[in-house]
């Protein structure tokens, strides 16, 4: 059992949990991911690390409640405890010193990128990032990643908030202004298959970080499976990296919807309150 | 007096293939008190048993039946435990047809011993007998050495289990939530239950074994991390991790599973249970499973189990060149798993929501032997066919996990990606570090990869006396 340290809700529905994991820690990267199972009939997902203390021995993950195993994860309060928490697998985020790097980030994965940025800087780049969201109320962590950023765009889809619009437009402008040297990219797919289709053009290497389902995360069973310069990949062993202008995006989206109609099901299931998330504390 | 030869196999009982094809339930049944024992008389005890020479862990055989024979049930336990200690496990899955039963003086005349049925019987009378058990006295010299063993599959286990028995502090790290490796997310539950599996593991914490679960090896810490943190000695079996695919057109659509993602799914994460349990797994109509080895028999049986209305193992050789076991392929026959020989896929069709509809396969005949000795398949033009399938299972075998080789420098590998153990002992070019089952030999079987652990436990315990 994995004691959760610390719980914070970041929005309604997306949360962090600061987890007991000393191992971990000792070994994260930026980049890098965990896979969790919330008890014992819980289904193995992976989460991206955040943030990592060797000195507390705490692993931060943020996740969104997206279906039955997210929500039931997420009624695991402070002092409980989640039954597996294992990592940190996949490969770092490549860093060294680029020169200018633009780091992009949607939604909740702005908890993933606030990690890169940080390395990014501290291996001497000089870090534009642009965060958006859908709307004001989602904004979080607006200050931890404009504390490791040298200017940071924020825009919403309805412009309640800061920029009104996507982050590929300012993305643009940034292209056309200045020289950038990398892209990082992380956030929902069709965020990043659009960030790397604006990027294209100028010829900038696009790094994205793909969020396939997984199963047991250390290459043994090729659920993750993506083609990649029209080679396949596994995500979870030769990823989550990897160039976005390579990536066949319509195949990532076409298997990420793999389970719909069982996670329909199972939200179902949950809903009507019968689910073995009862037994949780 | 010499005995009368009594040439009548005693069977062992089933469920109907009509209702296990149905559910998980163990399809073997095993034998009972009184068939046990008419089984045992009829071993010859011969004074030269060969028996023993075809078991790689080298189970005293003929003495275990004679306590069998005589009633002793502890004594057979005592005998069985000291040599094997995943006895449960292996009674289930050893082929015995081409090891000990071989062997035995009445394989010739067609009725061998049915040597690991009786096995079965010693291991699950103990686990039924948990009060008049022979315990096991670990043999627990002080001052033992630390070693570090990477898996709790099969290798794993009998490793760490021998070199605890010798004296020594057995730490097992394992990637996965449960200890059992392919006991656990690979072979189904109507073939070895994982109650089964987990008494052994059971057991092997019993001798004092530790066991790490969520530990990824090379992740969370490296081989060498390992021995730099205070381990005398490292055994690596992780096992043969990485899937191998058809490499064809078609083959990222959704619901065409690696053999070992779908089994996964089915048996470790008990997707037959969901969504009582939260992993989802396609329930197929109409099911294609390629290879033909013991995996495709279990992976075809678990779709059947799933609801499948039609199976189909596509298999590009013919029946006499399947690697999988008899047993195995009865079984599956028996339960309507339909047989597509000399049968080669060339790609796969997608509906419009990128699921698999259609396989295109061609049919083969049969050439010249090739290297592994079985005649090679040559395609035959002009016979590309389809067939309707809603799922597709590809179980072709795998090669290592790079995650070890790639964070261990020194360890040196063969042309195919295993670890380059020597056979007898497990070592490796790396000092410290010894490697065994699949990930030294590529996939091959449990007791094999026992044997190899076993072999092992021993050098490395000549290793650490001579060491101090």
């Amino acid at each position: 059992m994995y004691r959760i340290l610390a719980r914070e809700d970041l929005t309604p529905e997306i949360h962090l949990f600061r987890v007991e994991a000393p191992g971990v820690a000792r070994k994260a990267q930026a980049g890098q991911f965990v896979i969790v199972r919330s008890d014992e009939r819980g289904e193995r997902i992976p989460l991206t690390i955040a943030d990592w203390d060797v000195k507390e021995g705490s692993v931060t993950v943020v996740f969104m409640e997206v279906g039955a195993t997210t929500r039931k994860l997420n009624r695991v309060n402070a002092g409980g405890g989640i039954l597996d928490f294992v990592g940190p697998l996949g490969r770092p985020t490549e860093v060294e010193k680029f020169g200018t790097v633009a780091c992009v980030a949607g939604g909740f994965a702005i908890a993933t990128i606030v990690p890169i940025a940080r390395a990014m800087r501290e291996a001497g780049n000089r870090v534009v990032s642009i965060m958006g969201f859908r709307t004001r109320d989602l904004v979080f962590w607006e200050d931890r990643l404009s504390s490791v950023s040298d200017e940071l765009i924020v825009t919403t889809d309805d412009g309640s908030y800061k920029r009104k619009g996507l982050v590929t437009e300012p993305l643009k402008e940034l292209l056309e202004s200045t020289e950038i040297d990398r892209v990082i990219a992380i956030g929902p797919t069709v965020m990043m298959k659009f960030s790397s289709l604006t990027t294209k053009p100028f010829g900038v290497k696009t790094i994205v970080s793909l969020n396939p389902i997984m199963v047991d995360g250390t290459g043994m069973c090729g659920c993750c499976r993506v083609s990649v310069g029209k080679e396949t990949k596994f995500v979870c062993v030769d990823g989550p990296d990897f160039d976005g202008h390579e990536v066949d995006w319509d195949l990532l989206m076409s298997r990420q919807r793999a389970y719909l109609e069982e996670e329909k099901e199972a939200s179902g299931l949950w809903e009507s309150g019968c689910s073995g998330g009862k037994n949780h504390a | 007096m010499p005995k009368k030869v009594d040439l009548n196999r005693v069977p062992i009982p089933k469920q109907e293939p009509a209702a296990r094809k149905k559910n998980f339930s163990e399809v073997a049944l095993g034998y009972g008190e009184e068939e046990a024992i008419e089984e045992a008389n009829r071993c010859l005890q011969c004074p030269k048993p060969t028996c023993k020479d075809g078991c790689p862990v080298n189970v005293d055989i003929p003495e275990f039946i004679e306590a069998v024979r005589d009633r002793n049930m502890v004594e057979a336990v005592r005998i069985l435990k000291n040599k094997n200690s995943l006895p449960g496990i292996c009674g289930r899955v050893c082929p015995q047809e081409m090891q000990c039963e071989e062997r035995c003086a009445l394989a010739k005349k067609g009725a061998p011993i049915a040597i690991g049925r009786l096995e079965r019987y010693v291991a699950d009378w103990e686990r039924a007998h948990p009060e008049i058990a022979a315990k096991q006295e670990a043999d627990c010299v002080a001052g033992g050495r630390k070693v570090a063993v990477v898996g709790s599959g099969p290798a794993g286990l009998t490793c760490a289990a021998d070199l605890a028995k010798m004296g020594h502090e057995l730490t097992i790290f394992e990637a996965l939530h449960v200890a059992g490796g392919v006991l656990m997310y690979g072979i189904p539950e109507f073939r070895l239950p994982k109650q089964i599996v987990q008494g052994e593991v059971d057991y092997v914490r019993s001798l004092g074994v530790e066991i790490k679960l969520d530990h990824v090896i090379g992740k969370i810490a490296t081989v060498d991390e390992l021995l730099e943190s205070g381990y005398d000695a490292v055994f690596l079996a992780p096992g043969a991790g990485a899937p191998m695919f058809l490499n064809i057109p078609g083959e990222n659509l959704n619901n065409i599973y690696s053999a070992n993602e779908f089994l996964t799914r089915t048996n470790l994460m008990k997707a037959y249970l969901f969504p009582q349990w939260d992993t989802p797994v396609k329930r197929g109509r109409r099911v294609a499973v390629f290879g033909g080895g013991n995996v495709a028999m279990d992976a075809s049986r678990c779709a059947l189990r799933l609801g499948a209305e039609e199976v189909n193992v596509i298999y590009r050789r013919s029946k006499v060149e399947m690697p999988a076991r008899l047993e195995e392929r009865e079984n599956a026959e028996e339960e309507g798993i339909v047989f597509r020989l000399l049968t080669n896929p060339k790609s796969f069709m997608g509906d419009e929501q990128g699921r698999v509809r259609a396989v295109e396969c061609y049919e083969m005949e049969l050439g010249e032997p090739d290297d592994s000795g079985r005649r090679r398949p040559i395609q035959k033009p002009g016979t590309e066919h389809f067939i309707d399938v809603d799922t597709a299972i590809v179980a072709l075998g795998t090669r290592p996990n790079p995650i070890i080789p790639s964070t261990t420098e020194g360890l040196e590998l063969t042309r195919w990606g295993t670890v380059r153990a020597d056979e007898a002992t497990g070592r490796t070019s790396r000092d410290r570090i010894w490697c065994g089952g699949d990930m030294a030999t590529g996939a091959a079987t449990v007791i094999s990869a026992m044997g190899a652990g076993k072999r092992a436990a021993a050098d490395i315990d000549a290793y650490l006396r001579e060491e101090c």
